[in-house]
């Protein structure tokens, strides 16, 4: 696939193996004098999504977090490949928030501008730019203010800004969840498109359908551990755990 | 009352005939604060932008120490940057009171606080929304600076507009300063205070109208920028 007389920018980065699989040990997260993270065990490994799905409060969006590196944890250890979290390692990782984060700057300004942060020189920028709103179908756009796109296309925005860093591992907190359903498939579509490219996708969900039609495993919390973690079709299918059970019949997981 | 309406012409005649007395003086006031505001604007932009990202022993008594110099009385300046520069002070051996130049450090000192407070305010707001994003990033606190100062670009321009206008209408420091000697350090606020004590209503007439127009420009691109940002939902 790759044309080895092509200097590439990143080449090393892309062809070093991916750091997987993660390894969480008795992870302990504290914020307020409460324990949101108690004890957590996980292990994701490279190939297919993961999903991460629960109840609210179950510490979802903290473990996404704390396996991103933007938070700390109170005890426990996140391994990557073996090697803890550094510098090098969140240079090869990306994440979408719940609610959009746009610069006040272009469209185009908004790609351009996370490019430079990772230390990609300009002439090389300008590329990665139209590659990665041709992606988002969003090149008509490069100059629009971002901030007055619609919520779909903004999203859309945030998605193909951080594929546009090559990432191994993309984390994704919810983000569809405020999307109607057609901008939903459009994220889908990049996510699946991503992930056959070799992205490792974790993404935090609350829509059953969007980690049926996504995910190869899930992994299930509640009360800021893992109760369940196995493939999506048996999760789905026959969960394990009751809480998992209750939460898929809509029931209240207490 | 027809000795006002007569000022009142005379002052008008004055602007339209470009007195070179009026003119000169108009230039001084523009020279001093726009140069004054153009170096507030740099360290307030440093210094907001820093106090809003770098986590610090102080930084909340920072902030509020610079807040609270947003209402300096411009006497206050003054009568700090005289001891400074008065020929016993630590900066006497310079000679620089009763100069433009001194008249410049009293408002760059009045008008940073303004400019740094309101950067700071600017910043912060905006760090509350992209502090994740940008570490997800990878970004410095360096980069989250410049990132900020200039993702805040349209309040900054709003912040530095308020400084000029501060600036622009003081009398007290540069009076004290500089001392309003004709033809040297005479601004248009200085003047104003003296011709209308000397009973030349037209000239501080004229002057108070260049003022007031200074001061409805300054209002309506504050306004024109505001409504700028918004259409761009940049606000």
């Amino acid at each position: 696939m790759l044309d080895p007389t092509t200097p590439l920018q990143g080449l090393g980065d892309r062809l070093a193996a991916p750091p997987l699989p993660v390894e969480v040990r008795s992870l302990v997260y504290e914020t307020g004098g409460k324990r949101v993270i108690d004890g957590l065990d996980v292990t994701i490994d490279s190939g297919g999504m993961t999903a991460i799905m629960g109840p609210n409060g179950a510490g979802k969006s903290i473990l996404l977090r704390l396996l991103h590196g933007l938070i700390v944890p109170t005890a426990g250890d996140i391994l990557w490949a073996g090697r803890t979290m550094d510098r090098q390692l969140a240079r090869r990782q990306a994440m979408v928030f719940q609610r959009p984060v746009l610069l006040r700057r272009s469209v185009a300004a908004n790609v351009s501008h996370a490019l430079g942060l990772r230390g990609i020189v300009r002439p090389e920028r300008a590329i990665r730019v139209d590659e990665a709103l041709k992606l988002a179908g969003l090149e008509a756009h490069a100059t629009t203010p971002a901030r007055v796109l619609s919520g779909g296309e903004q999203q859309r925005l945030c998605l193909a800004r951080a594929l546009s860093l090559e990432p191994d591992v993309l984390f994704l907190d919810e983000p569809t969840s405020s999307l109607d359903p057609t901008s939903t498939l459009a994220i889908e579509r990049l996510l699946l498109g991503a992930q056959r490219r070799g992205i490792k996708i974790i993404l935090v969900t609350h829509d059953i359908g969007q980690a049926r039609r996504l995910a190869r495993d899930v992994i299930f919390m509640h009360r800021g551990r893992v109760i369940e973690h196995q493939d999506c079709e048996g999760f789905f299918e026959h969960p394990r755990s009751d809480g998992a059970r209750a939460f898929l019949n809509g029931g209240l997981v207490l | 009352m027809t000795d006002f309406i007569d000022a009142f012409k005379t002052a008008l005649g004055l602007i339209v005939t470009l007195d070179p007395n009026l003119v000169e003086i108009l230039f001084l006031s523009l020279k001093v604060s726009l140069t004054a505001v153009a170096i507030a604007s740099l360290l307030g932009f440093a210094i907001g932008g820093a106090l809003a990202v770098y986590r610090f022993p102080g930084r909340g008594t920072v902030s509020a120490i610079l807040s609270a110099l947003m209402g300096l009385p411009p006497v206050v300046a003054g009568l700090i940057v005289y001891l400074l520069l008065s020929n016993v002070g630590p900066l006497g051996v310079l000679q620089l009171l009763y100069t433009p130049t001194a008249m410049i450090i009293a408002q760059v000192i009045l008008v940073t606080p303004i400019i740094g407070a309101l950067t700071r305010q600017a910043c912060e707001d905006l760090l509350e929304e992209y502090d994740e994003q940008l570490r997800s990033l990878g970004a410095s606190s360096g980069a989250i600076v410049v990132t900020l100062l200039w993702d805040g670009r349209y309040r900054l321009i709003t912040a530095v507009l308020a400084g000029f206008g501060r600036a622009i209408a003081e009398v007290g420091a540069v009076m004290i300063v500089g001392g309003n000697i004709d033809h040297v350090t005479r601004t248009m606020t200085t003047a104003i205070a003296l011709e209308t004590s000397k009973g030349n209503i037209a000239l501080a007439l004229a002057l108070g109208i260049l003022l007031l127009a200074i001061a409805f420009a300054v209002n309506a691109t504050l306004i024109g920028v505001q409504r700028l940002a918004n259409r761009l939902a940049y606000a």
